[in-house]
């Protein structure tokens, strides 16, 4: 039964495709990518020894064509397909037109995938396997009467949850009877949206739980093991942002009980490959059965870091029929590994999601304690096609807390400019005593959400903005060349040599004018006495400090990084700014993305703040409002189209 | 390579001497300077600012380049001149960059009396335009002025270089190619509508800038009709109806920005080209030059230390240096460009005047531009030396210097009395610009010189009558005509009556000796034909 692979295609794109990619050449076989238009140039295709391009860049048109990508297979010769996470790796269609098409799925066997698919039946499975369960009504009796019944039955406050669904969507959490019955109505109505089925399951909510899941691997020879345990509790809107391995505080005990049950889980199933259980963990070690992944994880490093054991090339055995490599008491945990996925979003506005292009982008040395999983690098882009994950910063060391300080560490070496990114913000998370002292729980962000958003403090503004103005000058500087006209050197006759910025730091409501002097101790501003200059290193010598920075500069952007987080300012244009106010009347998409609704239509009177157009991007629903009361004069866009950031939507008139 | 080695001791008690009296004269020219800078003071700045408009030194520096130097040009104009106090003539001007290009910038102040235009005023927007013309520098004009200063009609409109003439250059120029922009940021009446109106391109901005031949009482009073200064000549009615102006702008930075965008697509020629080499500084501090030359215009000192202190690497090829050693002459490189440098070093004399004429000859053969340090008492005197022809050959250095057709630049760095002034290109040699050094003295002849000839023909004539003249007398009557030249030929006086285009700081001599090389560049460099030489 074994067969050799020697040639697998990865149906996936970004980190994981890449990271696929790896092992795979690792162990000597040949790898093919498939891509979309967007990722012409993607890392994973540059990565892989053939790609196929299989369509444009809307999922739906290439990621997610199972056709395609079996057809690239079969061209290029590849026996095997790795689905990656997301896209087709949980699509039981998926795997089942592999078979036919006599190919190896690198993953589970299609009914183990269609027994995990819905909640509902999974966790009849996994009750009749002695998987314990949080007390719920999981049956197919969907009247409303019955279901505010069960969930007096389990006692409130419950979690109601769609039972096709995922992400968070369709999911609801009610305090007390009353609120029953329209949270109720407005779940089923979001799960009939997202997954055309609005079938609720009703769950006992724990209020301070913890999300705990097993990795479990099996074989196709019935082998199976449990590689011990993730926390991935800290979680925004059920995404999670930290994870780590071993959870903090569990006992040995529990560990062998949840590795048990999950084995077991997915013995009922007859499972094969990598899959994970995730859990309900309360407070007393009590857990509970959530739900089964049956593919590898976003998180699966960490894992990887306690356990020494390469997930993927596990996989790649398993589905050329080898046995385990390692028997259960042959699995051994060392030290401690955290996860934190770093997010082209922007933390301070509602983790909007940002597009554009990396123009800077550093990130800590990799190490034996540090992993950088990405497939993004300096000079490409984030769209608005795919999620917008730039990286998974991966850190090991003996023990948690020498493992916690590492992270902090390297998020602060992690330097993003040209989208704006959460690493402050993980930052912040990880550095918040509550983290430090592993009280987790899934409400972690919402808890602490106030102080998450506080800005650490760094810097006084004035030497942040002093230090980017003088490497603006000393850039000009730089680009001098012979003719001493060129050498922006702000000279003046008879006085001090002139330097006039204008700076408007991020999130502030105004600008800053600098009005700077050149002098032989280097760039003065006279309004806080403030000197500065730039050693040889490139250090930075300010009011008698000197620190290690590094600015980076995209089209007037300006983000200095430095041990005490990141700063951001840009040149600000009075001049354009005044003109944009001129043309307030013209509204404009925030982001790329695709028109949702349009409200108006030309010759509309609308009022302030009337929603006019509403758009979708990134998962994510956009209202523009009329900024004043007016008449449309053209609309300039329809439902469904897709429109760029910048892009003039509609205009509006005012008397 | 012919590296100057100093013999400058730093610690020497002359030098620290010289350091100490040329720091202080250095401190009252910044504090002076910086007087200028503050245009009609603090209250009529705060109402002009108040209006939302900018000031005149601040529309510049939106207006050129992030960084550019701005290389201003009479600065002391009107310095103690009128009972009225007018700084800077009430206008700003200068060379700056704006989008890569050297323009020539004339900006009013109406911070000064309105930015009225006095006789000095007028003088001064017609040098800068000279030297645009000359250096082929685009102008832009930041106008804001209420026009002609009525009081002193007599001595700003109905002569050649009056205001009229303003007009006639930027025809003149427009037609060689040189490109004329204006921008209207405040009042521009009568004559002062012609600046716009014969620019090439111009800019108004709105609820500020104003156009018109006749002002609202003006119309009131000639014709009884009502009308505000916006209806009848602001940016809407121009850009709009009369297209007297071209770019509306809705403030003062957009219309510098559109400004910006008009000079963006200028299409300028490249540059002339010179032998340039990578630029080296010098390798003595230029700071040190104060401790060398001081004060004192009496003490001699070796002109070749000063020039160590602003070529390239210190590096100077001289030419005849064994003959006729009061005159220096040789090449170096001042931020990369080639130069011919003529300095003083001691009096002329006939070897010297020829050598200097030779030199000069070469340099325009060459098309090497020129350098002039001034530092000169004249040529020497005497039965033997008129004998020799020192008048036929100081006449050829003149001569010389009048035709050469390369920029010439020239630096009166101490003296320059008489003859001197004329060998070594003083105004009247129309160097392309001429700056003056803070220690520097300028007059026909010395006070000390011009008194004693004065009084040497009082007591003949009072011989002649039989009468007697006691020392005491003559030391009294000689006083106040020593006073009168050292106070006309202060550097204040002369720059205040643009005698030159402006009083520098020595340790910057070398940069603003790049700027203005690099400037005149932006003109082809022209054949000289010379004019015939007395042998």
């Amino acid at each position: 039964m074994a067969q050799q692979l020697s040639k697998i295609l990865i149906a996936n794109r970004g980190e994981i495709a890449c990271r696929v990619i790896r092992t795979a050449r690792e162990m000597g076989i040949k790898t093919v990518a498939v891509y979309s238009d967007a990722d012409t140039n993607a890392q994973h295709v540059l990565l892989a020894d053939e790609a196929v391009h299989i369509g444009g860049s809307q999922s739906s048109e290439s990621y997610l064509c199972a056709d395609k990508v079996i057809a690239a297979a079969k061209r290029t010769g590849a026996q095997a397909i790795h689905p990656g996470y997301g896209f087709l790796s949980e699509n039981e269609s998926f795997a089942e037109a592999l078979q036919d098409a006599g190919l190896i799925f690198i993953g589970p066997p299609v009914k183990a995938i269609a027994a995990m698919g819905s909640k509902s039946a999974a966790k009849n499975i996994m009750a009749e396997a002695g998987v314990p369960l949080v007390p719920g009504y999981h049956g197919d009796d969907q009247s409303d009467d019955l279901l505010a019944a069960e969930a007096e039955k389990i006692g409130y406050p419950v979690l109601l949850k769609a039972a096709y669904g995922g992400g968070g969507k369709g999911m609801r959490i009610v305090e007390k009877a009353s609120e029953f019955a329209e949270a109720l109505a407005s779940a089923r109505r979001e799960a009939k949206a997202g997954f055309s089925n609005d079938k609720m399951l009703v769950e006992k909510f724990i209020t301070r739980p913890r999300h705990v899941e097993i990795q479990v691997f099996c074989d196709q020879h019935g082998n199976a093991v449990y590689l011990a345990e993730r926390d991935c509790s800290v979680q925004r809107r059920h995404q999670k942002v930290v994870e780590e391995a071993p959870a903090p505080g569990l006992s040995e005990e529990t560990r062998k009980a949840m590795g048990d049950a999950a084995v077991r889980a997915a013995q009922a199933i007859d499972y094969v490959g990598a899959g994970t259980v995730e859990f309900l963990f309360d407070e007393d070690e009590s857990f509970y059965f959530m739900e089964m992944n049956t593919r590898l994880q976003v998180e699966h490093p960490v894992t990887e870091m306690i356990t020494g054991v390469d997930l993927v090339e596990w996989q790649l055995r398993v589905a050329a029929g080898e046995e385990l490599p390692m028997q259960q008491d042959e699995i051994v945990l060392d030290g401690h590994a955290f996860e934190a996925r770093i997010y082209a979003e922007n933390a301070d506005d509602n983790f909007m999601p940002s597009t554009g292009t990396l123009a800077y982008l550093r990130h800590p040395e990799v190490s034996p304690y540090v992993r950088w999983d990405s497939g993004i690098v300096e000079g490409d882009e984030v769209t608005t096609f795919y999620d917008p994950m730039i990286a998974k910063l991966i850190v090991w060391d003996i023990d948690r807390e020498s493992a916690l300080r590492r992270l902090t560490n390297a998020l602060r070496e992690t330097r993003i400019a040209g989208v704006t990114t959460n690493t402050d913000y993980l930052h912040r998370i990880v550095s918040h005593e509550a983290f430090q002292k592993a009280e987790l729980t899934t409400r972690f962000i919402e808890q602490y959400g106030e102080a998450l958003h506080q800005r650490e403090k760094g810097l006084p503004e004035a030497i942040n903005l002093l230090t980017i103005a003088a490497s603006i000058i000393r850039n000009r500087q730089q680009a001098a060349n012979q003719d001493p006209w060129s050498r922006a050197n702000g000279w003046r006759v008879n006085a001090a040599a002139k330097h006039r910025l204008c700076l408007k730091t991020a999130g502030s409501e105004s600008e800053t004018v600098l009005n700077l002097e050149e002098t032989e101790a280097g760039i003065y501003w006279p309004e806080h006495e403030l000197s500065m200059n730039f050693a040889n290193d490139g250090a930075v010598l300010v009011d008698g400090l000197r620190f290690h920075c590094e600015i980076a500069e995209d089209n007037g952007r300006f983000t200095l990084f430095s041990h005490y987080g990141r700063f951001d300012a840009s040149v600000y244009d009075a001049v354009s700014e005044l003109i944009h106010e001129e043309e307030a009347g013209t509204l404009t998409a925030p982001m790329n993305g695709t028109i949702v609704a349009v409200n108006v239509a030309a010759g509309d009177t609308v009022s302030e703040g009337q929603a006019l157009v509403v758009m979708e991007a990134m998962k994510m629903e956009y209202t523009i409002r009329a900024p004043f009361d007016a008449t449309v004069e053209q609309v300039f866009f329809n439902a469904g189209e897709l429109v760029s950031d910048g892009a003039e939507l509609i205009s509006l008139a005012t008397d | 390579m012919a590296i100057i080695t100093s013999k400058v001791n730093s610690r020497d008690e002359t030098f620290l001497a010289n350091k100490e009296s040329m720091q202080a004269v250095m401190a009252d020219l910044q504090e002076k300077a910086a007087q200028i800078k503050q245009g009609g003071g603090k209250s009529y700045q705060e109402r002009h600012e108040s209006r939302g408009k900018l000031l005149a030194r601040d529309r510049i520096q939106r207006l050129l380049d992030a960084g550019s130097p701005f290389l201003e040009l009479g600065q002391f104009a009107a310095w103690d001149v009128y009972d009225d106090y007018v700084p800077a003539a009430g206008v700003v001007a200068g060379i700056g960059r704006v989008e890569g290009v050297e323009c020539m910038i004339v900006a009013n102040d109406a911070t000064v009396k309105g930015g009225t235009y006095y006789p000095l005023t007028v003088k001064k927007h017609l040098r800068a335009q000279e030297i645009a013309e000359r250096c082929h520098l685009p102008c832009i004009y930041l106008v804001d002025s209420g026009g002609a200063n009525l009081p002193r009609q007599d001595e700003v409109f109905p002569d050649r270089d009056h205001f009229g003439r303003i007009f006639f250059n930027q025809a003149n120029m427009s037609a060689k190619g040189i490109p004329q922009i204006a921008v209207v940021m405040g009042l521009c009446t009568a004559g002062g509508a012609y600046v716009p109106a014969m620019a090439d391109e111009s800019i108004i901005v709105k609820e500020q800038g104003t156009i018109f031949l006749a002002g609202p009482p003006l119309v009131k009073a000639a014709t009884g009709e009502e009308v505000s200064a916006e209806e009848l000549g602001g940016a809407d009615v121009h850009t709009r109806v009369s297209g007297v102006a071209d770019h509306f702008a809705v403030n003062d930075e957009h219309a510098l920005d559109i400004a910006r965008r008009s000079v963006s697509r200028l299409n300028r020629p490249a540059k002339a080209q010179l032998d340039v080499e990578p630029v080296k500084p010098p390798r003595y501090p230029q700071e040190e030059i104060y401790g060398i030359v001081g004060t004192d215009l009496r003490k001699p000192y070796d002109v070749r230390e000063v020039i160590a202190r602003i070529v390239d690497d210190s590096d100077f090829d001289e030419f005849k240096q064994n003959y006729g050693n009061t005159l220096v002459t040789g090449f170096a490189r001042i931020h990369g460009f080639l130069v011919g440098i003529v300095a003083n070093n001691g009096i002329l004399f006939s070897e010297s005047a020829q050598k200097g004429a030779h030199f000069i000859e070469l340099c325009a053969q060459r098309k090497i531009p020129l350098v002039f340090l001034q530092n000169i008492t004249g040529f020497m005197v005497g039965k033997k030396y008129e004998a020799e022809g020192i008048a036929k050959h100081g006449a050829k250095m003149v001569t010389a210097v009048s035709c050469a057709k390369v920029p010439k630049f020239t630096v009166l760095i101490g003296g320059s009395y008489g003859a001197g002034n004329y060998g070594m290109c003083g105004r009247a040699y129309d160097p392309t610009l001429m700056f003056m050094w803070p220690n520097a003295r300028i007059s026909v002849m010395g006070g000390e010189q011009a008194a004693g000839v004065m009084a040497q023909v009082t007591r003949d004539g009072k011989e002649r009558k039989g009468e007697s003249w006691s020392a005491e007398d003559e030391a009294k009557f000689k006083q106040p005509i020593i006073d009168t030249y050292e106070h006309q030929g202060h550097p204040y006086y002369a720059s205040a009556r643009l005698w030159d285009d402006g009083i520098i700081d020595p340790a910057q001599t070398r940069t603003v000796l790049g700027l203005s090389i690099s400037a005149a560049l932006n003109a082809p460099i022209e054949d000289t034909r010379f004019g015939v030489f007395r042998m």
